[in-house]
């Protein structure tokens, strides 16, 4: 990727992002608000100080994680839209593993719960995967429809066998000890499930980028068909990175039970799953670039409760917001390549008419 | 700046400002005088859905809204607040950023842990959840929780029901077998039966707070049976009230008033009337007296109310429900009396044994009673 390439791709999206703002400003404007208003408090309240800065990133945390779960499988040339079903089969096994065997206090523990939850939510996706190879199960519908078996299992269990009897009005499992939970930074108000999904998003992109194996994944994803001429063990591959996909969004249920919930109940089924989606559609499925942009969503999040208290807007505005910026990014991928020729004063082919340079 | 010193200043200021005010203050009638002595407070409401769900947190917006009309009250609100780390974020919004010195976190997943996190960090906030978790000697004493006993209201949804049913069989939409629900499914049973023993009530759980789509399949399926009037238990009435006129049946709402969405067929309904619980709570902070951590009440003390009547409720359902109202605001009756049989037989009340609202018994309740057909 050249000089030139790069500062395209990241042009585009902030570009993209802007226009975006100003159709919100537009649409608050039609609706009576001021809009300078809205968006000097969209930036106070996602990124203007220290606490709103941690309540982006903490909101961010999760959405790194099951957004892996759509982009690794979509690598390999998979759309998989189940990691809801992943993530609560993480939080269950991680609430679930302290009550079958006991474990020590400490990370050896945190990190067998998070183990758990892994291996959970890697076998639910996989499964989705191999459906697919096996028996030729379109996989997108049955990943999401294994995701409603998985919240219905999950609520089985959770109000069933390991109902936690002092659970009255809210049925929850019984709470992990505290030696065993994940606390926040050292300073700041943000639980460490942050770092996990940096890490995650890093490690994913060294796999895809740098590996042998990663490499002979995204061949799969490409060309499944040139794959297998070349010899590549193209089920193998995919149910890999179904299984890895997976293992992201089971983490990401262990750790809203350790750091967030300390139990499993139904406070875990709001739909992380579902917005990792967003994210890693938004970000082309590029490990890397789903960093900033689950950033850019918990911003959005953290600033949308500003813009309810303080306009008194109601919720689903930040939704207009979401959707209009979202939009124009995956729309702008139409300038792709072009943006120079919008931007840059070139020498007009004779009789041509000369280009608009404001676009 | 040292805190005391703070302190001192704002009361040096407060005293120059009554005296500034006092003058004034002579000329105005007694409530008014008393508003002023009053200091300003900010106040935070969340709820866990949309303001205008037509159900739970409708009850809370509604007070909320008539919060603000109390001179020296601001009010800062936020919806569709999920019960997870983004409540705890909500909450330590509203007192960095809006200065919010009084919360109420309305929904009852905010209080363990999210509210508990949150109270921890800042003593000198105060907490007001409603749900009823609050625990003397476990929870701090910033916190506390308030809560009606609906099911009085129930109950007199129940003896309407009752005068109203052509084919006595009613009808139950419930989310979860959990004790507030079991008990209100309870109360609206027995009413019902003491107007005709012979009353049955079908329930059906969905299985979650708001699950529309299996709302309305419950509401068809039972009104399929012959059942003739409806109540509910979940977080929006609405899918179960619509549902239910459109098949030509009666409906008894609950939370708020459903009455407009079904003028034809909505008899009456249980609502939670969460002003007079909003109003003492946030008089004790701006007077700085201790924080009421355990806020209860019924019909007498006003933290639950009945919605009017519809046109077609006959005098003899009206007189009775009158009635028993009377007899819950005086005080002098009580829902659950023994001997009470649970739906497989088995004594649950003793012959003799009366429980009060206020007995803790009823909120670990964990059967349903003779003439429900369903199962806890």
């Amino acid at each position: 990727m050249n000089l030139r390439d790069t500062a395209e791709s990241i042009a585009l999206p902030v570009l993209a992002l802007a226009g975006g703002l100003l159709l919100f400003g537009a649409f608050i404007w039609a609706d009576g608000h001021d809009p300078v208003q809205a968006w000097a408090l969209l930036f106070r309240g996602a990124f203007g100080d220290a606490f709103s800065l941690q309540n982006s990133l903490q909101r961010a945390a999760p959405l790194m994680l099951t957004a892996l779960c759509v982009a690794l499988p979509a690598r390999a040339g998979l759309t998989i839209i189940g990691g809801e079903g992943a993530l609560v089969l993480g939080g269950l096994a991680c609430a679930a593993l302290p009550l079958a065997l006991p474990l020590p206090g400490g990370a050896i523990g945190t990190a067998m719960l998070l183990a758990a939850a892994a291996i959970a939510g890697a076998a639910w996706i996989a499964l989705a995967g191999w459906l697919r190879q096996w028996r030729g199960v379109n996989e997108t519908i049955s990943s999401l429809l294994l995701g409603y078996i998985a919240i219905a299992l999950f609520k089985h269990i959770v109000e069933g066998a390991l109902r936690d009897p002092a659970s009255l009005n809210k049925p929850s499992t019984p709470p992990l000890a505290e030696a065993l939970r994940i606390g926040t930074i050292g300073g700041t108000d943000v639980h460490w499930g942050l770092v996990f999904g940096v890490v995650a998003c890093l490690m994913a992109a060294f796999w895809l980028g740098v590996t042998t194996h990663g490499f002979a994944t995204r061949v799969v994803g490409g060309n499944p068909r040139a794959a297998q001429l070349v010899g590549l063990p193209a089920t193998r591959l995919i149910v890999v990175a179904c299984a890895l996909g997976g293992a992201a969004a089971g983490v990401a249920g262990g750790i809203e039970v350790a750091a967030v919930h300390t139990a499993a109940n139904a406070s875990l089924i709001v739909g992380l799953g579902y917005t990792g989606i967003l994210v890693s559609f938004v970000a082309r499925h590029h490990p890397l670039a789903i960093i900033p942009v689950a950033i850019l969503f918990g911003g959005f999040l953290a600033a949308g409760s500003l813009l309810q208290r303080r306009m008194g807007l109601p919720d689903a505005s930040v939704q207009v917001l979401m959707g209009f910026c979202f939009v124009v990014i995956l729309a702008s991928e139409a300038a792709r390549g072009r943006l120079r020729e919008l931007f840059v004063l070139r020498k007009p082919p004779a009789g041509a008419v000369p280009a608009a340079a404001t676009a | 700046m040292d805190p005391k010193h703070t302190a001192l200043m704002t009361q040096r200021r407060q005293l120059l400002a009554a005296g500034a005010l006092g003058g004034a203050a002579l000329a105005l009638p007694g409530a008014l005088r008393s508003a002023w002595a009053q200091a300003p407070i900010t106040v935070g409401v969340i709820y866990v859905g949309p303001r205008d769900d037509f159900g739970y947190n409708q009850a809370h917006a509604e007070a909320a809204a008539q919060l603000k009309k109390v001179a020296g009250v601001k009010v800062v609100e936020e919806e569709n607040v999920p019960e997870t780390q983004a409540v705890q974020k909500t909450m330590q919004g509203m007192i960095s950023q809006d200065g919010a010195t009084l919360l109420f976190p309305t929904s009852f997943g905010y209080f363990d842990p999210h509210l508990l996190a949150v109270a921890a960090k800042n003593e000198k906030v105060r907490f007001s959840h409603c749900g009823g978790l609050w625990t003397q000697g476990k929870h701090p004493a910033n916190t506390g929780s308030f809560f009606g006993y609906i099911d009085e209201a129930q109950y007199l949804n129940g003896v309407v029901a009752g005068h109203m049913s052509k084919s006595k069989k009613l009808g139950f939409v419930a989310a979860k077998p959990i004790p507030q629900v079991l008990r209100n499914i309870n109360a609206f049973t027995l009413g019902a039966r003491s107007v005709d023993p012979k009353i049955t009530t079908n329930v059906i759980f969905t299985g979650d707070w708001a699950m529309p789509v299996k709302e309305a399949e419950a509401t068809n399926a039972m009104a399929d049976q012959g059942i003739d009037v409806f109540t509910m238990h979940v977080d929006g009435p609405k899918v179960v009230v619509e549902t239910a006129a459109r098949r030509g049946r009666m409906v008894c709402g609950y939370h708020a008033s459903q009455a407009k969405l079904a003028p034809n067929a909505y008899l009456t309904g249980a609502e939670w009337n969460w002003l007079t619980a909003y109003t003492l709570i946030v008089d004790a902070a701006r007077t700085g007296k201790p924080h009421p951590n355990f806020v209860r009440g019924g019909l007498k003390e006003g933290f639950v109310k009945s919605s009017p009547y519809g046109a077609m409720v006959g005098e003899a359902a009206r007189k009775n429900a009158e009635d028993v109202r009377k007899k819950m605001m005086a005080g002098s009756f009580d829902i659950f009396v023994g001997e009470l049989k649970d739906n497989t037989g088995k004594v649950v009340i003793p012959k003799g044994k009366v429980l009060k609202q206020t007995d803790l018994e009823l909120e670990s309740m964990n059967y349903l009673v003779e003439g429900v057909i369903g199962k806890a």
